[in-house]
């Protein structure tokens, strides 16, 4: 098994009396885009902080690129690319020569122009840092982390208070960064981003990790049932005719309407059902929906218990 | 060789936003001109006998130095790394494998070159409107004192950035702590109209000091090599005592 590139174990820190972090287990592997996720305050910033060497651990093994970040060394550093959850930059400076700029810590950096392209800024290359607006500041940033040409990036909230077109492109950028063989470790609040972009997606809640899976099978989604719902006119043949267990009647929207609900863990045969007796009784059945649990529904069942 | 390389790479950067910011070009360049002329203006051109005769103006042109140099370097450096620090600037460099100390020697070698160039201009400027002479055999006594005053200034522009909280509070701080030296030590007003306790009193710190030591290395007439050691001593306790608290309290990130 080739070695991750990021391993944390038992990993702990706190402020003052406040346990930030209580024990987190992490592996990254190479080539991953990573998400961890989970509420305000529940460790995120600080375990990528302590992972980028920034701040210092209490207890616990870890290992960055097979360094420990607690002694960051100028060659390792050459190997990562960190973008803080602060949006930073010298508002003088224009979008190519911000990356000049960054590009001369670097002993074998990426062709600055490459870098603007990557991050779509070419229209704004002489552009001053400070007029940009701020998905394009953002990127800015994110290009600033890739100028170095590491083989780890670090992107803490990459798209907070982003408009959703912008995210849209900053989607684009990161999964584009995947074809470049980079490791991504990001944090988001936005489960949309982590189902989008991420292998593999952790859930942190209090200091600890509650759940590390892909996004399709994270907290047993895979398993979890299909919920199924359709409306039909009040007053005809009731749906509970069907033969369906567990099937839910409410009032619809309106008087002439009832909204019917159930979850199912066979939704094909189900649905074979509930349809061939829709069309039997010749009803039709108003916004069916079958709807998978999706990553936010699961990431809100493990963070509220 | 590659320390040089790192250093000068960050200094071109840092005079590129120097220039760039109208704040600073009016504060560190302009003013000092224009304080220049305003006190030339209203104190006139009278000779000041107590000091051996010579022209208020002449008086001003290494008082005016002085301000210049104080501002480009400790009130500059002390604003300006607050302002990168509370911007999150420092901590993002720190995350890249640029030595820490380059940030600083970047803005530093800027501090220097400006207080420099503006030695030049102050000198030029009381040459040109008030035929102030220009101490060209003095050059070396006032590059001296340009070197050490220059350095430590720095250094106590780096230790103020300690006891500075936020960017907003920056220029309050350096401009409480600048403006009653420059009042006390004879900077805006000439010296002859300051009682001596006072004038003790601004001894005790480096801004008085180090006009000292500008006046008498640009004194007209002195022939030789006219250097007020104990003075540049002062300045460069100052400075020592201002590296030492600098290297113990400098923060690279904004308070959590």
């Amino acid at each position: 098994m080739p070695e991750p590139v990021i391993s944390i174990e038992g990993l702990h820190k706190s402020y003052g009396d406040v346990e930030a972090v209580r024990g987190v287990d992490l592996r990254v592997e190479a080539g991953e885009i990573f998400a961890v996720v989970g509420p305000n305050g529940a460790g995120k910033t600080t375990t990528l902080e302590i992972l980028e060497g920034y701040l210092d651990r209490d207890a616990g093994r870890v290992e960055v690129l097979g360094t420990d970040p607690a002694e960051p060394t100028r060659a390792w550093r050459e190997r990562i690319g960190i973008v803080l959850q602060e949006t930073a930059l010298e508002t003088l400076l224009s979008v190519r020569e911000s990356l000049e700029l960054y590009a001369g810590y670097y002993s074998a950096p990426r062709p600055v122009d490459e870098v603007i392209d990557l991050v779509g800024l070419a229209g704004e290359a002489n552009r001053r840092a400070g007029r940009l607006s701020g998905g394009q500041k953002r990127r800015l940033d994110v290009g600033l982390a890739l100028v170095g040409d590491p083989d780890l990036l670090f992107l803490d909230e990459p798209t907070t208070g982003f408009d959703p077109s912008a995210r849209r492109q900053a989607w684009q950028m990161v999964a584009g960064l995947r074809d470049l063989g980079k490791t991504v470790l990001l944090t988001t609040h936005y489960m949309e981003e982590a189902q989008f972009l991420a292998d593999r997606v952790a859930v942190i809640n209090h200091g600890v990790v509650v759940a590390d899976d892909t996004p399709e099978r994270l907290g047993d989604r895979g398993n979890l049932p299909t919920r199924i719902s359709f409306q039909v006119p009040s007053g005809g043949p009731s749906p509970e005719e069907a033969g369906i267990e567990g099937i839910t009647i409410e009032p619809g929207s309106h008087d002439e309407i009832l909204k019917a609900t159930f979850e199912s863990s066979s939704p094909t045969a189900d649905l074979a059902r509930l349809t061939s007796w829709a069309v039997e009784a010749g009803i039709e059945l108003e916004s069916l929906e079958a709807r998978r649990p999706t990553l936010e529904d699961v990431y809100l069942d493990l963070t509220n218990r | 060789m590659t320390s040089i390389r790192l250093a000068l790479h960050e200094f071109r950067f840092s005079q590129k936003i120097f220039w760039r910011n109208p704040g600073s070009v009016f504060f560190t360049v302009l003013l000092p001109v224009l304080f220049l002329v305003i006190f030339g203006t209203i104190f006139g051109n009278d000779p000041i006998d107590t000091l051996g005769g010579i022209p208020t103006t002449t008086y001003y042109v290494p008082a005016i130095v002085t301000l210049a140099v104080v501002s480009a370097t400790m009130v500059s450096l002390a604003v300006n790394l607050t302002t990168a620090r509370e911007a999150g600037l420092l901590k993002r460099g720190r995350g890249t494998p640029q030595p820490s100390w380059v940030f600083i020697a970047g803005r530093v070698g800027n501090a220097v070159v400006v207080s420099a160039l503006m030695v030049v201009v102050v000198t030029l400027v009381g040459k040109l409107l008030y035929g102030a002479p220009v101490p060209w055999r003095h050059a070396p006594e006032i590059a001296l004192t340009l070197v050490i005053g220059a350095a430590s200034f720095c250094c106590l522009g780096v230790a103020l950035t300690a006891i500075i909280p936020s960017r907003e509070a920056a220029p309050a701080i350096t401009n409480v702590i600048t403006l009653p030296l420059y009042f006390l030590s004879g900077v805006f007003i000439p010296e002859n109209e300051i009682p001596d306790g006072v004038l003790a009193f601004a001894g005790l710190f480096p801004v008085r000091n180090f006009f000292e030591a500008f006046f008498t290395a640009y004194g007209s007439d002195t022939t030789g090599f006219s250097v007020e050691w104990l003075s540049l001593l002062a300045v460069a306790a100052w400075g020592l005592a201002g590296l030492v608290l600098a290297v113990r309290f400098f923060r690279w990130t904004p308070k959590p």
